[in-house]
């Protein structure tokens, strides 16, 4: 056990944790921030992708004593009323179906969009080839990311 | 705990809980209060759902159909608000926890949630509209004939009166029912909501990942645990050593779980309780255990695929025999001979199985990603040696289901262990857990003949079935095609002589329903052959189908899940004509189609592919869609984009093969669905219809592998016979 200081969503925690434990186990089960989904352990599906400063990472491949200074984002600090304009264009392309791997995909395409603001087919398909999604929404996540960019910075 | 209808319905009533009437599938409705009077012996009970209009206006369906993304929350509101007369936002759709006393009908599958509740929902909406405007002409002493309803308000034009629902409700709780068929439908013409799209309830709180799913689940003093099951189907644990396991830190318990069977079919195994799911984790790592791998440790793919192929080329059972195929097949008439293959699949859902089980010793709380919450119901009481009515289940959101979230081996387990524990366990499943343990899709072979006459008429079709079959896994005494054939039997082209015959393989494996079930195997191997007939018969693979879906005068479906060969011309057509079909191609590609129907709905699929080299690159996807009447188009879209993008992955790239009687695949390295780079563009074209709704869950995804494989066909000559598809160089 290692005493441990994280920053998660602009909020410091202190813990008392297994120093190997991936971030993933803390953020769900210690600091009950569920919305980072668990999906394969290996870094495969994305579904657990947070941001550490503002970099997509996979957090079951991230153990926790790694993390260190970096600031932490899930998806809940993304923003809970839906304002970042990757929800909105999710919402407005009505992307999810079981909704499971959305939290991974919505904070990789953040990452992506705040690193290269338009994005091309090829550049999506870079950025988000490590995200399943078994309900096969590809198409729409495409065109969501589309729409983030092209709404990015107008207003709002 | 076991409070019976005519309890619910007085303690809704002494909440104030306005107008409550009771949904059922058939025969008259009635307010749920009046349901069991008189009854001594609980019944099955009627009801698929109940509707509460609220003093306050605002309408809850509540009812026991899962979300597992197919937006059916969404469609079911819709239906109701359109008949009630009331704005889409002024319904919402409760989960209704497992009350079999209440709610009949609990499972989620068979893409039946639209097909079953259409109707009684759309009566239940009317009723509503229908009694609000008679307790406001009784009020205001006018005829029923000159209100009429709208947004939640009776109008009464004449007098510029008005009264909302909210308003009315009271008198209109005091009224006799209107006969369920004698309410007034609206005409389709009318509709403001069915066939509109509407955005879906769930979507907003699955981008913010406030959305619960099973495995996030959190409850006081809750523990965790993982089981370490032998890898080997049927094998059990001959001795383990929990030393090191009990010393890591965080885990609580380690004990052993004997193996169910009955329709639980767990494997049994070691279980590890600890205070988080990593701690589980790494105390399972760290168990020693010896397996007795049992008496399938010998089984093998190889083995399988080599007694399918030998079942596929020997006669079977009889399954349906039109004409007499012996006499064309030996008269000398021009002849095709094909064997189809496709392997065992994983379901492999995003969201493993997981479920959080409370043994409280007289009774239990569940929460469950669920596709049967009853089925769950009943396994935990029985394991828990409880009264099914002591045991609540909550239907949680699920990150998939595909047929795997039926099962009820996950809540045997997490009973099993919560009974020990004593307090909450989440019982969660690893990614390696799922894909290794799962209930496969059957491993199947299709022996096909077929003639062709001079003229290019197909005269004769024989097709030899051969699978893993779900129902010899699960009852041996079954009839072990009774869920094989399906869309074999009712091969839509008019050919005048037919033999489809079954031959069960034996297999240790687990099986059952994965999307579309046994339409995901027969589908392949009938569209396939008929472009291969086609092609025998020197004749473009449309206009060939298109000849043989002929409805005659006088034609009448031999079953219920027969097609009706005009709708499934008419999709065929219509994908036909937005794909381009006919329009040459650049060298290296190619288009190909498929065209099929399951579930009560008619698809058909045009596959555009660039082949280079030994690769290929499926690019674009037509879809015509044939559901009936739509509910939700954006639904419909979404689902066949889905089904197309589940079958792409099974077509190309997923299959799962035992060796030494365990499955090789243990998570996405082994079995990789399709990703982003992958995907094609797919369009979607909906047929306008007001026959009844059909399915939408499953039936987009037969048509599409051999669509694909017909397409490489068109643009190599080379026949893809097996899946998951292997391009020769």
């Amino acid at each position: 056990m290692s005493a441990i200081h994280l920053i998660v969503n602009n909020r410091p925690h202190d813990l008392e944790i297994a120093p190997d434990t991936p971030l993933l186990w803390v953020l769900r089960d210690k600091l009950n921030l569920t919305g980072t989904k668990y999906g394969c352990g290996m870094g495969l599906c994305g579904a657990c992708t947070v941001h550490l400063d503002g970099e997509a990472v996979r957090a079951c491949q991230t153990p926790v004593s790694t993390v260190g200074a970096k600031k932490i984002t899930t998806i809940e600090g993304l923003s809970q009323d839906n304002t970042h304009p990757v929800q909105q264009a999710w919402i407005a392309e009505q992307v999810p179906q079981c909704g499971y791997c959305q939290p991974g995909q919505i904070m990789s395409a953040a990452a992506l969009l705040a690193k290269t603001p338009k994005p091309s087919d090829d550049q999506i398909e870079t950025a988000m080839v490590g995200n399943l999604c078994r309900c096969g929404m590809y198409q729409r996540i495409r065109r969501a990311i589309h729409r983030a960019a092209s709404t990015a910075g107008k207003g709002a | 705990m076991t409070i019976n209808r005519r309890q619910f319905v007085k303690r809704g009533a002494a909440a104030g809980a306005g107008l409550m009437i009771g949904v059922r599938l058939t025969g008259p409705l009635a307010w749920a209060q009046e349901s069991d009077a008189g009854a001594k012996k609980p019944a099955p009970n009627p009801f698929i759902a109940y509707v509460n209009v609220r003093p306050d206006g605002h309408i809850s369906l509540i009812v026991a159909k899962s979300e597992m993304g197919q937006g059916i929350k969404t469609g079911l509101a819709m239906i109701l608000a359109e008949e009630a007369e009331v704005d889409f936002n002024a319904v919402s759709v409760q989960q209704a926890d497992t009350r079999p006393d209440l709610y009949a009908h609990l499972g989620t599958g068979g893409s039946g949630s639209t097909m079953e509740n259409f109707t009684p929902l759309r009566r239940a909406g009317a009723t509503v509209r229908e009694l609000m405007i008679t307790a406001a002409a009784s009020r205001w002493n006018v005829p029923s004939a000159e209100c009429h309803a709208k947004q939640g308000t009776v109008v009464h034009l004449k007098s510029s009166r008005k009264a909302t629902y909210g308003e009315l409700v009271d008198a209109a709780s005091k009224l006799p029912l209107p006969d369920q068929e004698k309410v007034h439908l609206k005409n389709a013409s009318d509709f403001k909501l069915i066939g509109h799209a509407t955005p879906r309830v769930d979507v907003p709180s699955k981008v913010n990942g406030s959305a619960q799913f099973g495995i996030d689940v959190r409850v006081p003093e809750m523990l965790f645990a993982m089981v370490a099951r032998c890898p080997t189907f049927g094998g059990k644990p001959s001795h383990f050593n929990a030393e090191k396991a009990k010393a890591v830190s965080g885990v609580h318990d380690v004990f052993e779980i004997p193996a169910l069977p009955g329709d639980k079919f767990t494997a049994g195994g070691i279980a590890v309780v600890a205070d988080s799911t990593w701690a589980a984790m790494k105390g399972r790592e760290a168990l020693e255990i010896t397996w007795d791998h049992g008496t399938a440790a010998s089984e093998s793919s190889d083995g399988m695929r080599e007694a399918l192929r030998t079942a596929a080329s020997t006669p079977g059972k009889r399954v349906r025999n039109d004409g007499d195929v012996d006499a064309v097949l030996s008269n000398g008439a021009r002849k095709v001979e094909a064997l189809y293959e496709l392997p065992l699949l994983a379901h492999a859902t995003m969201e493993p199985m997981n479920i959080t089980v409370h043994a409280r010793g007289n009774d239990a709380e569940v929460w469950a990603p669920t596709q049967s919450p009853d089925w769950v119901q009943g396994t935990v009481a029985q394991v828990l040696g409880l009264k099914p009515e002591k045991v609540i289940v909550h239907t949680t959101l699920m990150g998939g289901g595909f047929g795997r979230r039926y099962m009820a081996d996950f809540p045997a387990e997490a009973a099993q262990i919560a009974k020990v524990a004593g307090k909450p366990v989440q019982l969660v499943w690893s990614r390696e857990d799922d894909m290794t343990h799962d209930f496969y899709r059957p491993a199947s072979c299709h022996g096909m003949r077929g003639a062709v006459d001079a003229n290019g008429h197909p005269t004769a079709w024989v097709h030899t079935l051969a699978s893993t079959s779900i129902r010899g896994y699960w009852d041996p005494k079954a009839s072990p095609e009774s869920q094989e054939v399906g869309g074999a039997k009712e091969m839509p082209y008019a050919i005048p002589n037919v033999r489809l015959e079954f031959n069960p393989v034996a297999s240790a494996v687990p099986r059952a329903w994965w999307r579309s079930v046994e339409n995901s195997f027969n589908g392949f191997a009938v569209e396939s052959f008929i472009d291969e007939l086609a092609a025998a018969a020197g004749k473009d693979p449309v206009e060939f189908r298109k000849n043989l879906l002929v409805k005659s005068a006088n034609w009448k479906p031999k079953s219920e899940d027969d097609p009706d060969p005009a709708r499934l011309r008419a999709v065929l057509e219509l994908a036909a004509a937005k794909a381009g079909w006919g329009k040459p191609l650049p060298k290296g590609r190619g288009r190909g189609v498929a065209a099929f129907a399951s579930f009560g709905s008619y698809f058909a699929e045009v596959a555009e592919v660039t082949v280079k080299g030994g690769e290929f690159k499926v690019d674009r996807i037509v879809a015509a869609v044939d559901c009936g009447q739509i509910v939700n188009p954006e639904s419909v879209r979404s689902q066949t984009e889905g089904a197309i993008i589940y079958g792409l992955s099974a077509a190309l790239k997923n299959e799962i093969t035992i060796k030494n009687g365990a499955v090789e695949q243990t998570n996405f390295d082994g079995y990789d669905p399709i990703r982003i780079n992958e995907a094609p563009e797919i369009e979607v074209y909906l047929v306008s219809s007001q026959e009844d709704p059909g399915g939408m869950g499953e039936p987009g995804l037969p048509p599409l592998a051999p669509a694909v494989a017909n397409a490489i066909f068109a643009a190599t000559g080379q026949r893809l016979r097996k899946l998951p598809f292997q391009l020769k160089a």
